[in-house]
């Protein structure tokens, strides 16, 4: 079984081509129904669930002083994939300091951020907030109704209100500007972090083709165009007493919610690990992703450095790119590669058989 | 030599050549794809080998699971029709200087206005009994990776591998991440022992001994004993020692693949020999990649090259050269990478495999046994000739620059930092290094 036996260092690749799990065999499929099966029931039908949520009473009464939920349950699961294949993933790359502090962070804001953190608040009568999500990833911290609530809950609401204007107006350019947006995909992100850890036995799966790149496109900034026109209308009808637009802006973040929401983000997003590897989300669907990718290509000093002449294009830095980056194609030609999908995971650097590749962020010098 | 004053003229004012290529490695491909940029002639590859160019050095990595064939293949199949550059799939039977065209295998007869000479290598031979068993192989091509699956399908425990280069390390590699025990018999009495001096050779063998190798230096094969199957069995020595073994692998380094040039015009050396811009003895006809014999190589640099980016960049030269932007092919100081499992190895400018009159070198090895790195001199004159690393990245630009300027070893030294390129959080061993080397060179000054 490939998500337990596997290797270390030179050997952490060995036969991930030739095993089912790994490689789109038969056990990757029943793994993808599995995975898209248990996001339509925890949507859907949470009643079904009703067993497993209970389970967790105890937990939840000790963290947030009420009963378990589906949310909880969701959580929960979330959590422990991200620590589990997490540790996996250091054991696997333990030699590479980046790779191991880089998924220490995506575990400690995973448990903290994401899992403790809001239960505590709940427990404390406080809203319950993340504080490593923000708009428009976590849509409605600037929709109107939100920012209402919070505001009015107290002290804490008011902060949490300006926490997520300036994450995403001030403290993400800057950050993107000196980091490139790996800074949050890969090292902050509960998605990203997912997609990294439980994600990356299937993170070869990614389709590297032209056409694979020319849809992530056409999707990731009409994505990114839908969700900045529902918070504008969702101000313009809230401003207006809910007269001018009706329920239309209601409803359309209803359907915002189901399709992008619900289906892409998770029942695709990560039902079909197995299938299309750990960041189809990330790579098509994500707002967030979209805004830091312009950031990151035309207003960042982050990019990925070829050594010279030593490339040899043996492509272990496309095969592993998770965002299905041809990176082979900057490589063999001495290009640096400076791409608005690259999350700066660092697997291409990690994978090279030859030394060719480095991630960086520090000023270009101007020869 | 040097000079072609005529040469732009010959082949720019010609509208559409009919340019055939004999290869589609990285130099016939990177050939092909320079001029199709460059030009608006007519463009045809052939290949026996694959309908698509790949990377050969990743065979490897299909055999070890990290990828499947396909993903060695660089540009995607529908890259080549739109580029205008015709793929055809044969193998050459003769070259017809004298009319200009090729015979294929298919019987096609093919014409060309301008033919380069791509063909690669060939895996050496250690001309021993029993060679032809099943069972014994090289590993080169597409076709000798789908040998090793069939060879070893059948189940092999034990494998012999002879001759300690470059692929003989890659393919114990290969068969380590299958099981199969390995025996790698080794002809020197140091692994790559006419390559990398005694202490990183040394270095090296325990890492692959770690990972499960049974090196054996000081020994060469005598013969391969075979059953009645005409299978191999097992592997004597010359010492007269006898291995079972299911399987030998052959890793004796690479010639020129220029066998089916030899009743033509075009002299032979080792390999196609040609000029500086590429050309063989017969006009119209090139030669680039491992199977090019340079008459006059540049300084520092050997007559055929065999290694993956020598391929690439003649292909690029002589793209230029053919498009009307000749010079003489400069591909800059040495340099080379490798991976024996774990430790990645680079090396630029020259390092001597055994200690020399005339140039110095100092040593440093980190405690653990995974990292080195030796700077070489000029005992006199004190000037760079070369530096490699094991288990650190280091800037391939920046050396290159030094060498060429001709830095002192002591501004080596002083800017080691300059030179690294390892990933963010890395340990770094810059001071340890230089506290090192300061001491190696007051020693060394007190010496001379």
């Amino acid at each position: 079984m490939s998500l337990i036996d596997f290797g270390r260092g030179a050997e952490a690749n060995h036969g991930v081509y030739f095993r089912g799990l790994t490689a789109r065999g038969v056990a990757a499929y029943l793994l993808g129904i599995v995975l898209t099966g248990f996001y339509v029931l925890l949507f859907w039908f949470p009643q079904t669930l009703e067993g497993l949520i209970r389970v967790l009473d105890p937990l939840s009464q000790t963290l947030r002083g009420r009963a378990s939920d589906q949310w909880f349950l969701y959580g929960f699961f979330y959590t422990t994939a991200v620590l589990v294949m997490g540790a996996r993933f250091i054991y696997k790359r333990s030699h590479n300091r980046y790779q191991v502090i880089r998924t220490v962070s995506v575990m400690f804001f995973q448990l903290g951020f994401a899992f403790l953190l809001p239960a505590i608040l709940l427990r404390l009568n406080q809203p319950e907030f993340y504080f490593s999500y923000f708009w428009p990833l976590k849509r409605e911290y600037l929709f109107p109704d939100t920012i209402q609530s919070l505001a009015s809950s107290g002290g804490l609401g008011i902060f949490m209100v300006v926490w997520g204007v300036a994450m995403i107006a001030v403290v993400t350019p800057v950050l993107t500007y000196f980091f490139g947006k790996r800074w949050y995909c890969s090292w902050v992100c509960g998605c990203g972090g997912l997609a990294e850890t439980a994600g990356d036995p299937f993170r070869h799966l990614s389709d590297k083709s032209l056409k694979a790149w020319r849809i992530e496109r056409v999707l990731i900034y009409s994505i990114l165009l839908v969700i900045i026109a529902l918070t504008i209308l969702l101000w313009v009808n809230s401003k207006s007493g809910g007269e001018w637009l009706g329920s239309f802006s209601g409803s359309y973040a209803k359907w915002y919610g189901f399709f992008i929401g619900s289906i892409f983000s998770g029942v695709i997003g990560t039902g079909f690990y197995p299938i299309f590897g750990g960041r189809v989300w990330c790579r098509f669907g994500c707002p967030m992703a979209a805004i830091l990718g312009i950031q990151q290509k035309f207003f960042s000093r982050f990019r990925i450095t070829t050594n010279g002449g030593q490339c040899i294009s043996c492509g272990n830095c496309s095969v592993y790119c998770e965002m299905g980056i041809d990176v082979r194609a900057y490589a063999q030609r001495g290009e640096a590669i400076k791409r608005a999908s690259c999350v700066g995971c660092g697997l291409c650097a990690e994978v090279c058989p030859r030394g060719v590749l480095k991630l960086e962020n520090k000023p270009i010098k101007i020869k | 030599m040097i000079s072609k004053g005529n040469y732009s003229d010959t082949f720019v004012n010609v509208s559409k050549r009919n340019i055939v290529i004999i290869g589609n490695g990285i130099s016939g491909i990177t050939a092909a794809r320079h001029i199709r940029k460059l030009s608006d002639d007519a463009i045809t590859v052939i290949s026996s080998e694959s309908p698509y160019f790949f990377s050969r050095t990743a065979l490897m990595y299909v055999f070890m699971g990290h990828m499947k064939f396909e993903h060695t293949q660089p540009y995607e199949n529908w890259f080549w029709e739109k580029n205008r550059i015709n793929l055809i799939t044969d193998h050459i039977l003769a070259v017809r200087t004298s009319d200009h065209t090729l015979e294929m295998q298919s019987g096609a007869v093919l014409e060309f206005d301008v033919l380069i000479i791509a063909s690669g290598s060939l895996p050496n031979q250690l001309k021993c009994e029993g060679e032809n068993l099943k069972g014994v192989q090289s590993l080169y091509s597409r076709q000798d990776l789908e040998l090793l699956e069939k060879n070893t399908a059948a189940g092999v425990v034990q494998a012999v591998i002879a001759g300690g280069g470059l692929i003989g390390i890659e393919l114990a590699e290969m068969l380590a991440s299958r099981k199969i025990a390995v025996q790698f018999l080794v002809r020197e009495k140091n692994f790559w022992g006419n390559v990398l001096p005694a202490a990183e050779s040394s270095l090296v063998s325990a890492h692959m001994r770690s990972h499960g190798i049974e090196l054996r230096e000081s020994s060469e094969v005598a013969e391969f004993v075979g059953d009645d199957h005409g299978r191999l069995v097992a592997v004597r020595t010359k010492d007269g020692e006898v291995i079972p073994c299911q399987l030998a692998g052959i890793t004796a380094g690479v010639r020129p693949n220029v066998d089916f040039l030899k009743h033509t015009e075009i002299e032979l050396g080792r390999g196609v020999k040609v000029d500086p811009f590429f050309e063989s003895s017969v006009e119209g006809i090139y030669a680039i990649g491992d199977c090019a014999e340079l008459r006059e190589p540049p300084l520092g640099r050997r007559t055929i090259e065999p290694v993956w980016y020598a391929g690439r960049l003649m292909g690029e030269q002589l793209a230029q050269n053919l498009c009307g932007n000749p010079s003489v092919y400069d591909p800059g100081p040495w340099f080379n990478s490798a991976k024996f499992f774990d430790l990645e190895y680079q090396v630029y400018g020259e390092i001597a495999a055994a200690p020399s009159s005339s140039a110095e070198s100092l040593y440093w090895e980190h405690s653990g046994r995974k990292k080195c790195l030796r700077i070489q001199y000029d005992r006199s004159t004190s000037v760079l000739q070369g530096i490699h690393a094991i288990g650190m990245r280091l800037q391939h630009e920046v050396i290159a620059q030094w060498l060429k300027q001709g830095r002192s070893v002591h501004f080596v030294v002083d800017h080691l930092v300059e030179i690294n390129f390892d990933g963010e959080f890395s340990i770094r061993h810059e001071q340890e290094i230089q506290r090192s080397c300061m001491e190696q060179l007051s020693v060394n000054a007190n010496q001379s």
